[in-house]
């Protein structure tokens, strides 16, 4: 019963195929998970469904620059998912756009089979660019979403305490962010995040400015919150390893015009060791076709320098 | 130049006994009478006078308490307004167009309107301490606004800050550090302001004293009523709005102009 296979599901080029995969934590450890096709058998309710969703931006020059082009994503509640790929070709559009801070040029997105309009606190956001505010404390800053959400003082305290321990960030309590480090700043996003309470977890680029050692503990974290809450989390990466790490199932993005390319549902046993040779060799397959999309976006890039 | 705090003090202590001095010797020369050309003294003298029969405390009291009416009326409408016309293409082209050219209008302009409105009273000059003030502030926060980065809002929405609370926790500080020198230029306006408005009639202010000063032709007393208002505006400058810029700097952690 070994997970022989590294990729589970090779969804072709062709994107209609998308797979739900049942988690396999603890005791099922080691178990394929089931690919259920959506064609085929009922489906339970996504937690979070895109269809057709594009997202166009006026440039400078009066064009329209496809950011995302025609998206369908299917997210099950209390899946892993992460999304890969070259830089700009649209990760933070997207979560962006499941956080309810912008509309779709067309396209709809669900969650529970609501509509997506607005910001909802059932959906909390790690910004790339984190979005600490300043003139808070780590407290505050910790505290705010709960604050929003009118949840007592003495349990706000609590939480912010409990959730500063986890990041390992207890002592700066009173620190402005401005005297934090890169790291220690993405680490109060993180917690900000999650004292909030959220069913749904967006991370842009979550650990990027974090030195191995912490990522490590924090990936620790983040599955064991994972596994005992139940969120379902969407964590976009330009680390192939991080996902692989990670997710229950890791989407491809491709560069101009934005879209996902392929799903690979990750078929490995958690907690999953970096230096694994299974993991090692689907870290290679991913990486193979990502590098093919990041070879891309550069001549397209480059080109357009020449044509300019 | 050093920079020492003792050194500073010496460099200003020089600098101004030599002012006085100058200005002392020319008032011993007695080229003007003294009802033209006070002596230091003199002006002290009216100083310490003023304030033992209480006048100028008086005057002080009444003429604060008429910038903290009127500044915090400019204030709290200048937000609103500013927020108003930065959220709104229509409000921005027409009204912030009409904001720019209004400031070019001297306050005391509006005190005749005032005056017809609302009669010789206290309303009046509130008026125009208000109309003195409004524009800067409504300008800085409809600049602040804009400048601010995007993020901070994208954030606050993320975490569930809707309306008010929105302007109130999020909008409001985090435009702050950009809004604050035009809130400061709004105070200097208000003041200035002011202290036109309580020239023009009975009114008990400190612009008041002034007139006061001239009418009794005592030149000590016209300057030192003026040596009072550059310190009350110097004292509020070096107190309140440097505080407020220290304290910015702290958390924030960066240089506000
Ligand atoms: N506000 C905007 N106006 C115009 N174009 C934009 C805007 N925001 C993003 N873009 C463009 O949309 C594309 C996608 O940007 P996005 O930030 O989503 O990329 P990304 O995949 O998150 O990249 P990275 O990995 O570097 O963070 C880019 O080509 C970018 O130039
Ligand atoms: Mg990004």
């Amino acid at each position: 019963m070994t997970p022989k296979t590294s990729i589970q599901a090779r969804v072709s080029p062709v994107r209609s195929l998308e797979t739900v995969t049942r988690r396999s934590t603890g005791a099922a450890a080691g178990l394929r998970p089931e690919v259920v096709r959506l064609h085929h058998s009922k489906p339970e309710v996504p937690k979070i469904s895109l269809h057709g969703v594009t997202l166009s931006y006026k440039t400078n020059d009066g064009k329209r620059l496809i950011a995302l082009d025609n998206i369908d994503l299917k997210v099950r509640a209390g899946e892993f998912l992460c999304i890969v790929g070259p830089s700009g070709c649209g990760k933070s559009t997207l979560i962006h756009l499941i956080a309810g801070l912008h509309f779709p040029t067309s396209g709809q997105m669900m969650i529970d089979s609501n509509p997506i309009t607005e910001p909802g606190t059932d959906r909390i956001l790690i910004f790339q660019e984190l979005g600490l505010f300043p003139w808070l404390t780590v407290g505050e800053n910790v505290e705010f979403g709960m604050k929003m959400k009118g949840i007592p003082k003495a349990e706000r305290q609590e939480k912010v305490r409990y959730y500063l321990q986890l990041v390992h960030l207890a002592q700066f309590k009173d620190s402005y962010t401005h005297q934090l480090s890169g790291g220690m700043r993405q680490r109060v996003a993180l917690a900000r995040a999650l004292a909030t309470e959220p069913d749904v977890l967006l991370m842009d680029e979550p650990f990027a400015a974090l030195d191995a050692q912490t990522r490590d503990l924090l990936h620790d974290e983040l599955e064991r919150i994972w596994a005992e809450t139940g969120r379902t989390i969407i964590f976009i990466t330009h680390n192939v390893r991080e996902a692989i790490r990670l997710a229950d199932r890791v989407a491809l993005m491709t560069f101009r015009p934005g879209k996902v390319k392929r799903e690979y549902a990750i078929d490995l046993p958690r907690p999953r060791q970096l230096e694994d040779i299974s993991v090692a060799r689907t870290v290679r397959d991913i990486l193979d076709d990502l590098r093919e999309e990041i070879d891309k976006s550069l001549k397209e890039q480059y080109g357009e320098e020449v044509h300019a | 130049m050093s920079n020492s705090l003792p050194k500073k003090i010496a460099r200003h202590g020089i600098f101004y006994a030599g002012l006085i001095g100058i200005w002392s010797l020319l008032a011993a020369l007695k080229i003007w009478p003294p009802y033209v050309f006070p002596t230091p003294w003199g002006v002290w003298e009216s100083l310490a006078a003023g304030f033992a029969d209480h006048s100028f405390w008086i005057a002080i009291a009444v003429s604060m308490k008429r910038m903290l009416l009127g500044y915090g009326l400019s204030v709290v409408l200048g937000m609103i307004l500013g927020l108003g016309v930065a959220s709104n293409k229509f409000l921005e082209e027409t009204m912030g167009g009409l904001l720019v050219s209004l400031q070019s209008l001297p306050s005391i302009c509006w005190l005749p309107l005032a005056v017809l409105w609302f009669g010789l009273t206290e309303k009046a000059i509130l008026f125009v301490v208000v109309m003195g003030s409004l524009l800067s502030v409504t300008i800085a926060m409809e600049d602040g606004r804009k400048q601010m980065p995007k993020i901070y809002k994208m954030a606050g929405r993320n975490l569930g800050a809707k309306g008010l609370q929105l302007f109130w926790y999020v909008l409001l500080p985090a435009s702050l550090p950009f809004i604050l020198s035009g809130l400061k230029q709004g105070w200097a306006f208000a003041w200035r302001s002011l202290i036109s408005g309580e020239m023009i009639f009975i009114s008990l202010g400190l612009g008041q004293l002034l007139m006061m000063g001239r009418d009794l032709n005592d030149m000590s007393q016209v300057i030192a009523v003026m040596l009072l208002i550059i310190g009350i505006g110097y004292i509020v400058d070096g107190l309140v709005f440097k505080a407020l810029e220290y304290r910015l700097q702290q958390k924030w952690g960066l240089a506000v102009s």
